[in-house]
C-alpha cells in the first residue's frame, strides 16, 4: 500500500508485545516474535524509549512500556522540566538581548475558560535593578507574544481560546477572531511572534517555539520589554533581538531532542 | 577579525559537561553526559573513570560542534571536576587498577580509628573523614595485592578527577591543582606541598602523587587539539570563582547532588570553632593563595535522584517540584538525609538517615515537599555555623547550580533562612569559574575585575514564612536530627 510507512507499522507491533508482556520482553524475544532483524528491533526500542513510550529496566535490562503512554493527553513534558532545560539559554538569552527573559507554557485554565499561558521561568534584565519573580504567574495566552506562539502551533488550545472569548486588556489587544487567526498564521509563517502593547501599554513581547522530538512545540521563550528597545520606529521588531530568540529556542529544542545520554 | 573562545570541562559527580563560552561569559554551546553511580556495597559509590574519561573527549567534540568552532579557535581549557574522588592507575598502560572512589563513599570509616584529629586539622583544615581521599588512597593500597610496592616505584599514579582528566588530555602529565590537593588530606595548607608527616600517617609513598600547581597556569596541550589546558579548580571552589567571590566576605551556595557554602576569607586561612572546613579558594598563578571556609551537605541533588530511582515516586528530578507544589505543606514529615553521615556542622560519619513524623495522612507529595526542605534545613545549619565562625550574618545567599531551576526549592530556602537568596544569570558557574580561571591564565580576561562586569541578577526569591512559624519547624528539624543520631549510635 503506497504512503504508508513501515517503521510506524512495526512500532505499533512492538508497543502491542510490550503491553501483552509487560517488563519481560527482551530485545532478541521481540525481534523473533515479529520475524525482524535484532537491530531492527534494538533501533525500534532505543527509539520508543527516547519519545518515552518504552522503559528499560535498568537491573533486568528488560522493556516495558513507557509512562509517556500513560499521559498522551500532555505534551510529554512537565513544566519544571521544561524549565530545568531552558536555564542555561534563557540566561545566555537575557546577557545577549538585556531584556527581562520568560518561558512559558500552555496550562488549562479554570472551566469555562480556554487554555492560559503559565510562566515557566522568569529570568531578570541584566542591570541589576530591583525586579520581582513572576514565575508561576498566569498570564492571557492570546495577548502576549508567548502565548501567541504557543496557540499558533497548538490548534485546538487555539480554538478553546477562542470559543472562551478574547478579553481585552488595551486597545491593541487582538479581540475577534479574524484577527487571532491572522496573527497565529503570521507567526507560523515566521517562526516568531511580536505582540506590542496588546497586554500592557508601553510594552512588548517577542517569542519563539521551544520543540521537542517530533517538532512538537511544548514551550515559548521570549524576552519583554519597553516597546522604543524591542521595535523600531515603525514598530517593527529589531532583528537582531529576533535573531537571539529564535536561536535560543532553537537550542533548548535541540537539547530537548537531542541524543539521550 | 572572529573572536575565540573558552572551554571549560566541568567533570561532576552524576555528569560531565562541556560548555564553551564567549568574552562576554554569555554560553555558547552546552553538551553533557551523565555516568552511571556503582553501589556495589552499602555505603560504597564508585565511577568507572575510564568511562568518564570517554564521556569527556566525546563531549568536547559535541560542544565544538554544536557551537560551529573549530579547537583553533579555543583560546584555552579550563578543567573544573568533583573533589576527593581517587583514581589510581597505571602509569605505563593509563588503565586504572580499580573503580573510583567517590567522596560519598564511607567504606574507610574503618581507617579513622587512631587518627589525631588536632594533628589532621592543624595540617589540613579538615577534620578526620571518609570524605577526603587519603583513606580511600590506603584502602586501595591495603586491598590490592601488590599495589603499595608498584606505588612505592611510582608505576601506579593516584590523581583526583582533574590530574585524571589532564593525564588523558596531555597524554601523561601527572599534576593537580592546590583547591584539589587541599582536599586530599595530604597537603599541608602551610606550605601547600605534600605533608610529610600526613603521608607517614597515611602510609602513602610520595611516589605516586602529581605535582601541585597553581589553579590558574598552562599545565600542557591538549593531543590532537593543540589547545592549551590552563586551568584545574575543585567544582566548588570553580562555583565561587565563576561567582566571582573575589573579596573576603564574599559567599555562594551550590546545590548539585550535594550542597557546598564557600566564603571567600581572604589570603589568610581561618580555623573554624563551628566544625566548618579551611580550604585553599584559588590560586592564581604565583599571586598568593585565596583560602576559603567550606559547609557541606553531603545529600541534596541526590536525595531526589533517591526519589526517582529508589523510590520510583518520580519520573524525572524536575517533577519534584510539581509533585510537592501540590500540598502546601510537609504534613508534619521530616526527612534528615544522612545516607552517608551527617556532614557540616555535625560531622558523624556513623549517622544514618531517617523519616520521622509519619502519619496515614502523610502523601508522597508531603514526602517530596519535606525532600526539599531537608536541603533548605541543611543550608540554614551550615549558615548558622559560617555566621558564628566568621563573625558576620549574611545578607544574601548567592546560590548557584543544576537545582536553582527548582524555584520551590529556592523560595523555600529564602524562607528558611530569613535572606533573599540570588541566582546570578549564568546558572553554571562551576563550568563558568574553570572557564575564568583558564581565560586569566591565557590572558583571554586580563583582570578578575573585568569579570565583575559580566556578572549580573538572572533571579530573586524574598522570604515570606511567618517567623513563629520559621522558629517552630527549625526546632522540629533539630529533633528530627536528633533522633537521626539517636537511632545510628548503638
Amino acid at each position: 500500500m503506497p504512503g504508508l510507512i513501515q517503521s510506524i507499522e512495526r512500532s505499533s507491533a512492538v508497543l502491542r508485545l510490550l503491553a501483552d508482556g509487560p517488563g519481560r520482553l527482551r530485545v532478541k524475544q521481540i525481534a523473533d516474535a515479529l520475524d525482524l532483524p535484532k537491530s531492527t528491533a534494538q533501533s525500534i526500542l532505543r527509539t520508543l524509549t527516547h519519545i518515552g513510550f518504552a522503559e528499560q529496566d535498568p537491573r533486568t535490562a528488560r522493556y516495558r512500556l513507557g509512562r509517556a503512554l500513560l499521559d498522551l493527553s500532555s505534551t510529554g513534558l512537565d513544566a519544571n522540566e521544561l524549565r530545568a532545560h531552558t536555564l542555561n539559554w534563557a540566561d545566555a538569552l537575557a546577557s545577549r538581548s538585556g531584556e527581562e527573559v520568560y518561558v512559558g507554557a500552555l496550562r488549562a485554565g479554570p472551566a469555562g475558560q480556554g487554555p492560559e499561558l503559565l510562566v515557566v521561568h522568569h529570568v531578570f534584565r541584566p542591570d541589576d535593578s530591583a525586579q520581582s519573580m513572576n514565575t508561576g504567574r498566569v498570564l492571557p495566552a492570546h495577548a502576549t507574544a508567548l502565548g501567541q506562539v504557543l496557540l499558533a502551533y497548538r490548534v485546538a488550545a487555539a480554538e478553546d481560546v477562542l470559543a472562551a472569548g478574547l478579553m481585552a486588556y488595551t486597545r491593541g489587544t487582538v479581540t475577534t477572531r479574524q484577527a487571532l487567526t491572522r496573527t497565529l498564521a503570521a507567526t507560523r509563517a515566521q517562526g516568531w511572534a511580536l505582540s506590542v502593547e496588546e497586554w500592557q501599554a508601553g510594552r512588548a513581547g517577542i517569542a519563539a517555539p521551544v520543540r521537542t522530538f517530533g517538532g512538537l512545540v511544548v514551550g515559548a521563550i521570549g524576552i519583554s520589554g519597553p516597546v522604543e528597545r524591542l521595535c523600531d520606529t515603525r514598530r517593527q521588531a529589531r532583528p537582531a533581538l529576533v535573531e537571539h530568540v529564535v536561536a535560543a529556542g532553537r537550542a533548548i529544542s535541540r537539547d530537548l531532542s537531542g541524543p539521550q545520554p | 577579525m572572529t573572536d575565540r573562545y573558552i572551554l571549560a570541562i566541568d567533570q561532576g559527580t552524576t555528569s560531565s559537561r562541556c560548555i564553551v563560552f564567549d568574552r562576554r561569559a554569555t554560553v555558547v554551546a552546552l553538551a553533557r553526559a551523565e555516568h552511571p553511580q556503582s553501589y556495589p556495597q552499602p555505603g560504597w559509590v564508585e565511577h568507572d573513570a575510564a568511562r568518564v574519561w570517554r564521556d569527556v573527549r566525546k563531549l568536547i567534540t559535541r560542544a565544538l560542534r554544536d557551537a560551529g568552532l573549530t579547537a583553533d579557535k579555543i583560546a584555552a581549557i579550563g578543567i573544573a571536576n568533583q573533589r576527593e574522588t581517587t583514581v589510581v592507575w597505571e602509569r605505563a598502560t593509563g588503565r586504572p587498577v580499580a573503580p573510583a572512589i567517590v567522596w560519598q563513599d564511607t567504606r574507610t570509616a574503618p581507617l579513622l580509628d587512631g587518627l589525631d584529629p588536632d594533628v589532621l586539622r592543624e595540617r589540613t583544615g579538615l577534620p578526620p573523614a571518609t570524605y577526603f581521599s587519603a583513606t580511600k588512597v590506603r584502602w586501595l593500597l591495603d586491598s590490592i595485592p601488590g599495589l603499595r610496592s608498584k606505588a612505592d616505584r611510582g608505576e601506579v599514579l593516584f590523581g583526583t578527577m582533574d590530574s585524571w582528566l589532564i593525564w588523558n588530555l596531555t597524554g601523561g602529565l601527572h599534576v593537580t591543582d592546590v583547591t584539589n590537593a587541599s582536599r586530599t588530606q595530604l597537603m599541608n595548607l602551610a606550605t601547600l606541598d605534600w605533608d610529610p608527616v600526613l603521608l607517614e600517617m597515611f602510609a602513602i609513598p610520595r611516589a605516586m602523587l602529581p605535582e601541585i600547581r597553581s589553579s590558574a597556569e598552562v599545565y600542557g596541550t591538549a593531543d590532537g587539539l593543540g589547545v592549551p589546558i590552563a586551568a584545574a579548580i575543585g567544582d566548588q571552589q570553580a562555583a565561587l570563582f565563576g561567582q566571582t567571590c573575589f573579596e573576603p566576605g564574599d559567599a555562594k551556595c551550590t546545590y548539585g547532588t550535594g550542597g557546598f557554602l564557600l566564603l571567600n576569607t581572604g589570603t589568610t586561612p581561618v580555623r573554624s570553632a563551628h566544625g566548618l572546613i579551611t580550604t585553599v579558594g584559588y590560586r592564581i598563578g604565583s599571586q598568593p593563595p585565596v583560602f576559603a571556609l567550606e559547609g557541606s551537605i553531603a545529600i541534596a541533588g541526590s536525595l531526589v535522584q533517591w526519589m526517582r530511582d529508589g523510590l520510583g515516586l518520580i519520573g524525572t528530578a524536575a517533577e519534584i517540584e510539581t509533585l510537592a507544589a501540590t500540598v502546601t505543606d510537609n504534613g508534619g514529615c521530616y526527612i534528615v538525609p544522612a545516607f552517608s553521615g551527617l556532614f557540616a556542622p555535625h560531622w558523624r560519619s556513623d549517622t544514618r538517615g531517617v523519616i520521622v513524623g509519619l502519619t496515614s495522612y502523610v502523601t508522597k507529595a508531603h514526602l517530596a515537599r519535606a525532600v526539599l526542605e531537608a536541603t533548605a534545613w541543611q543550608t540554614r545549619d551550615v549558615v548558622d555555623a559560617m555566621n558564628a565562625d566568621s563573625g558576620l550574618a549574611l545578607t544574601t545567599l548567592n546560590v548557584d547550580g543544576g537545582m536553582t531551576a527548582d524555584n520551590l526549592l529556592m523560595q523555600i530556602v529564602a524562607d528558611v533562612l530569613d535572606v533573599p537568596v540570588a541566582r546570578p544569570m549564568v546558572a553554571e558557574t562551576v563550568s563558568l569559574g574553570a572557564a575564568y580561571a583558564a581565560g586569566l591564565a591565557v590572558g583571554y580576561w586580563s583582570d578578575p575585575r573585568d569579570l565583575r562586569a559580566n556578572r549580573h541578577r538572572a533571579g530573586r526569591w524574598l522570604p515570606t514564612m511567618d517567623p513563629a512559624k520559621r522558629a517552630t519547624e527549625h526546632a522540629t528539624w533539630r529533633r528530627a536530627i536528633a533522633a537521626a543520631v539517636l537511632f545510628s549510635s548503638p
